[in-house]
C-alpha cells in the first residue's frame, strides 16, 4: 500500500474519531432518577429523567398547552413542566421518561415525553371499559 | 394436538439440520458425494418441517387456538383474519419461525441453483446454511418455544399489539427478514471459500445475484419501516435512530459497501481480504441486530420482550466471529492483493473511499447504539446519545457518499487523466455549482440543504452525461432512439440498473433533506369551529364522533383543511381505545402530496367534544422518500436481469 493511501486513511480515521468525540460530548444525555437529579441538579445539562407520575400532581391546561406533573421514584420527586398535550399511555401512577434540562427556577423543563410502553399486555380491565362506554355516550349525545 | 405436532416437528428439524450440517462438511472434506446428497435430503426435510410448523402456527391463529400461549398473547376473537395471519410473526417467537423458514427456503434454492455450478464450494455452503438454520431451530426449541401450551385455556386472547394492526406489518417484516437472511448465502459462500482455500473470485461472481437481492430487500424493509413509523406511530417522522432501526441500518451500510467492493475484486483482483471481512461483518451485524432487538439490553420503543434468548444470540455471534477470524488467519497468506492501487484519482480509489465512508458510518451507528452500555460499563453512568449525535456525525459521511456516487461510476480505472476528468465531470460540476447558486438565490437558507441538493444535481448530471454519450454512440450506428436506449439498458443492465438505484437513493436523499430543512409543526387546542394556520393551510375543528369497531372503540375528530379559498382535504385523525391497552392509540390522518404532506394527530380532547388538542405538521418532500423506494425497486430489477450477452439482439424491422 502506498504511503499516500495510508496517510489518507489515517486522516479519515482521525476526522471520524474527532467527530464522534465532539458529538458525544455535545449530545450526551444523562439518565437520572428523581433522587439523583434532586441531589445535584446542573442547569443546562441534558437529562433523561425516568420515574412515576405522582398521583394528584398532573395538571393539564388545554388552552395554553401547559402540562405540569411531578416525577417520583419513591424517595424524591421532581416537578416537571412541558408545553404540549400528554402523549398516549401517559397518566398518573404510570411510568414516564422525560427528556429536557433543569431550569434554574427549580423545575425540570421537558422537551420530550415518552410514556413507558411494552409488548406485554395487561388483561382487559373493566374500569377503563366503563370509561370508554361513558365517553361514547357523551360524545354521541353531544353530536345529536 | 396441533401444538405438540408443531413442537415435535421442530425438534426433528433441528436434528436433521445438525445432521445435514455435519454430513455436508464431512462430504466436502472427504469428497464423498453420497454424504452431500444425504445433506441435501436433510435440507429438503428441514424445509418441509419448518413450512409445516409455519402452517400449523397460522392454523392455530386462524382457529383461535388459545391453548397455545403465543396465540393467546397475540390475538383475540375480535382480530380480523388478515391481522391474525400477520400476528404469526408479530412477536418474538413467531418472528424466529419466519426467519428460520426463510433460511430454509434460501437453503433449498442454493441446493437447486448451485449443486452443479459451484461443485467445490457447494458442500461447505450447504453445511454453513444448515448450521445457521440449526441455530435458529435451537432458539425455537429452547428459549423461544412458539408452540408452548397455556393452562388454563383462556376464553379470549389478549389481542395483537394495536400498533401492528397495519398493512405495513404484512410487508415490512417480510422484506426486512428476506434481507437479513439473504446475507446468509454470501456469508456461507465466503466461509466455504475460506475452508476450501478457493479465495479467488468464484464465490463473488456466484453470489452477486444473492447479494443484490438481499441488499434490495433490506433497503425495502428499511423504507417500509419508515413508512410504518410515519403513518402509524404518529410522531410525524420516519426515522428516529432508534436502536431497532439502527440494528437494521448497520448491515445495510456494510452490505452496500460489499456490493461495491466486489466490483473492484471482479475487475482488478484486489481487496480479497476486505471483501471476505465485509460479508462476515454484514452477517455478524444481522445477528447482532437480532440480538439487540430481542434481548432487551437496550430500551427501545419497539423492542421485543426480553428473555434468555439474548444469551443464545450473543454466544452464536461470538462463535461465528471466532470461526470466521480463525479461518481468515489460517488463509492469511492466500489473501494478499494481486493488483495494486495506481493513483488516488481513479475508480478504485473512489470505490475504496466509498467503502471507508460506509464502514465509518456503520461504526458510528454501532458506537452510538451501544454507547449507553459502554458508558455504564466503563464509567458507571448511564448516558445515551440521541438523534442529534447520529445526524451530526453521519451527515458529512453521507454527503461524501453522494459525491462519490457521481464520481465512482464515471472516473477511469487505474489512473484518471485530466482529459478523462474534463470529459466526464465538466458539465456535472458546472451544473452542480449553478444549481447551488440558484438554490441560494431562491432563498434556501440552510447551507446543508443547498449542499445536499447541489450534490444531487451533480450526480444526476453525471448519470445523464453517461446515458446521453452512450445513446449517441448507438445512434451513430444507425439505430433509432427507442431501440438504442432499450438496447443500451438491457445490454448493460448491471451498469444502468446501478444508475437507476443511485437515482432512487438520490430521490430518497432529497426527500430526507427537504423534510429535515423545511417541515414545520404546531400544537393547538381548538374549540369546535375554531381554526389554526400553518404553512398556508387553515385547519378548522368541526367536531368529534365516537364509534364501535370490531375490536376497539374509536373517537374520531373531523377537521377541514383549506388552502386559499379551496378545501384541500377533510382529515379525520382518531384515537382508538383497545380493551387490552391501558390507554388509547393515536390514529394519524394526513394528505400526502408531492411537495408537502398535511399531517394531523389528535391529542387530548374534551369529553363533550367541545374542544380538541391537535398537532399539525406540514412535512415537506417526504413523499420523495417513498418514490425513491419505487425507483430503487425498478433499478434492482434491471440490475438482476439475467446476462444475455450471447443472445442475439432483436432487430426491429418495420413491416
Amino acid at each position: 500500500m502506498k504511503p499516500k493511501f495510508l496517510v489518507g486513511g489515517l486522516v479519515i480515521a482521525a476526522a471520524l474519531a474527532y467527530m464522534i468525540y465532539a458529538g458525544v460530548t455535545q449530545y450526551a444525555v444523562y439518565f437520572v432518577t428523581p433522587s439523583e437529579l434532586g441531589s445535584a441538579p446542573v442547569a443546562g445539562k441534558a437529562y433523561r429523567l425516568g420515574g412515576m407520575v405522582e398521583r394528584g400532581s398532573l395538571r393539564w391546561e388545554p388552552r395554553t398547552l401547559s402540562l405540569t406533573f411531578a416525577l417520583s421514584d419513591g424517595k424524591a420527586s421532581v416537578p416537571v413542566r412541558h408545553k404540549g398535550a400528554p402523549p398516549d399511555l401517559f397518566g398518573e401512577g404510570r411510568g414516564a421518561v422525560v427528556e429536557g434540562s433543569w431550569s434554574a427556577d427549580g423545575y425540570f423543563r421537558a422537551t420530550h415525553i415518552m410514556a413507558k410502553h411494552s409488548e406485554e399486555y395487561t388483561a382487559p380491565h373493566d374500569t377503563s371499559q366503563a370509561g370508554v362506554k361513558e365517553l361514547m355516550r357523551t360524545l354521541s349525545g353531544g353530536n345529536r | 394436538m396441533t401444538p405438540e405436532i408443531g413442537a415435535g416437528a421442530l425438534i426433528v428439524a433441528l436434528g436433521l439440520a445438525i445432521y445435514g450440517c455435519a454430513a455436508a462438511a464431512v462430504g466436502g472434506r472427504t469428497g464423498r458425494v453420497a454424504l452431500v446428497e444425504s445433506a441435501q435430503h436433510a435440507a429438503l426435510g428441514v424445509f418441509t418441517l419448518v413450512t409445516a410448523c409455519l402452517l400449523l402456527l397460522a392454523w392455530s391463529f386462524l382457529s383461535f387456538d388459545f391453548s397455545v400461549r403465543y396465540v393467546a398473547n397475540n390475538t383475540n376473537l375480535g382480530t380480523p383474519f388478515y391481522y391474525r395471519l400477520t400476528a404469526v410473526w408479530g412477536a418474538l417467537e413467531g418472528s424466529i419461525v419466519l426467519w428460520a423458514w426463510m433460511i430454509s427456503v434460501y437453503t433449498l434454492i442454493v441446493v437447486l441453483r448451485h449443486r452443479r455450478n459451484a461443485r467445490e464450494l457447494y458442500p461447505w455452503v450447504l453445511s454453513v446454511m444448515l448450521g445457521v438454520l440449526a441455530f435458529f431451530l435451537l432458539v425455537m426449541t429452547l428459549p423461544a418455544p412458539v408452540f408452548q401450551r397455556l393452562a388454563p385455556v383462556p376464553a379470549d386472547g389478549r389481542g395483537l399489539n394495536p400498533l401492528l394492526e397495519d398493512s405495513g406489518m404484512i410487508t415490512h417484516p417480510i422484506a426486512l427478514y428476506l434481507g437479513f437472511t439473504g446475507f446468509t448465502v454470501p456469508f456461507a459462500f465466503a466461509i466455504a471459500a475460506l475452508v476450501t482455500g478457493r479465495v479467488g473470485d468464484a464465490w463473488i461472481t456466484t453470489t452477486r445475484g444473492w447479494t443484490i437481492t438481499a441488499w434490495y430487500f433490506l433497503s425495502l424493509g428499511l423504507l417500509i419501516g419508515g413508512w410504518w413509523s410515519y403513518h402509524v406511530l404518529g410522531w410525524g417522522g420516519y426515522w428516529a435512530w432508534d436502536p431497532v432501526e439502527n440494528a437494521a441500518f448497520m448491515p445495510w451500510l456494510t452490505g452496500t459497501a460489499f456490493l461495491h467492493s466486489v466490483m473492484i475484486q471482479e475487475r482488478r483482483r484486489m481487496l480479497r481480504l476486505w471483501n471476505l471481512a465485509l460479508v462476515i461483518m454484514t452477517f455478524a451485524l444481522t445477528l447482532f441486530g437480532t440480538f439487540l432487538t430481542r434481548s432487551g439490553v437496550i430500551a427501545s420503543v419497539h423492542a421485543f420482550t426480553q428473555g434468555s434468548i439474548g444469551v443464545f444470540f450473543l454466544s452464536f455471534l461470538a462463535a461465528v466471529l471466532l470461526l470466521a477470524l480463525g479461518l481468515l488467519a489460517w488463509r492469511w497468506d492466500a489473501l494478499g492483493a494481486q493488483g495494486e492501487l495506481d493513483s488516488v484519482v481513479s475508480r478504485e480509489s473512489a470505490f475504496l473511499l466509498n467503502n471507508v465512508l460506509l464502514v465509518a458510518a456503520a461504526f458510528t451507528v454501532f458506537f452510538g447504539t451501544v454507547f449507553p452500555l459502554l458508558s455504564e460499563a466503563v464509567r458507571g453512568v448511564k448516558v445515551s446519545v440521541g438523534a442529534p449525535f447520529f445526524n451530526q456525525v453521519n451527515v458529512p459521511l453521507f454527503l461524501g457518499l453522494i459525491f462519490l456516487m457521481g464520481v465512482g461510476p464515471l472516473i477511469a480505472w487505474r489512473r484518471a487523466s485530466l482529459d478523462n476528468l474534463k470529459r466526464n465531470f465538466l458539465w456535472p460540476v458546472a451544473l452542480g455549482i449553478a444549481a447551488a447558486a440558484v438554490f441560494r438565490l431562491v432563498g434556501i437558507r440552510s447551507s446543508l440543504a443547498v449542499l445536499a441538493l447541489a450534490l444531487a444535481v451533480f450526480v444526476t448530471a453525471t448519470i445523464a452525461v453517461d446515458l446521453v454519450r452512450a445513446t449517441r454512440a448507438r445512434l451513430r450506428t444507425g439505430e433509432r432512439l427507442p431501440g438504442a436506449l432499450g438496447g443500451l439498458l438491457l445490454r448493460h443492465n448491471r451498469r444502468y440498473g446501478g444508475f437507476a438505484v443511485h437515482l432512487g437513493i438520490l430521490v430518497v436523499a432529497v426527500g430526507v433533506t427537504g423534510s429535515q430543512a423545511w417541515s414545520v409543526q404546531t400544537e393547538r387546542t381548538l374549540r369546535r369551529g375554531e381554526s389554526t394556520e400553518l404553512g398556508g393551510y387553515h385547519v378548522r375543528f368541526d367536531g368529534l364522533a365516537a364509534s364501535e369497531e370490531s375490536n376497539h372503540f374509536k373517537v374520531t375528530g373531523t377537521f377541514t383543511v383549506t388552502k386559499g379559498n379551496a378545501t384541500a382535504a377533510v382529515l379525520q385523525p382518531a384515537k382508538k381505545f383497545y380493551p387490552q391497552e391501558q390507554s388509547p392509540i393515536a390514529y394519524v390522518d394526513y394528505r400526502l402530496g408531492l411537495t408537502e404532506d398535511v399531517y394531523l394527530v389528535l391529542g387530548d380532547f374534551a369529553r363533550d367534544g367541545s374542544q380538541a388538542t391537535v398537532r399539525l405538521q406540514v412535512n415537506r418532500l417526504v413523499s420523495w422518500i417513498w418514490i425513491g423506494g419505487a425507483i430503487l425497486t425498478l433499478g434492482t430489477a434491471l440490475a438482476l436481469v439475467p446476462e444475455r450477452r450471447k443472445a442475439p439482439v432483436p432487430v426491429l424491422v418495420p413491416v
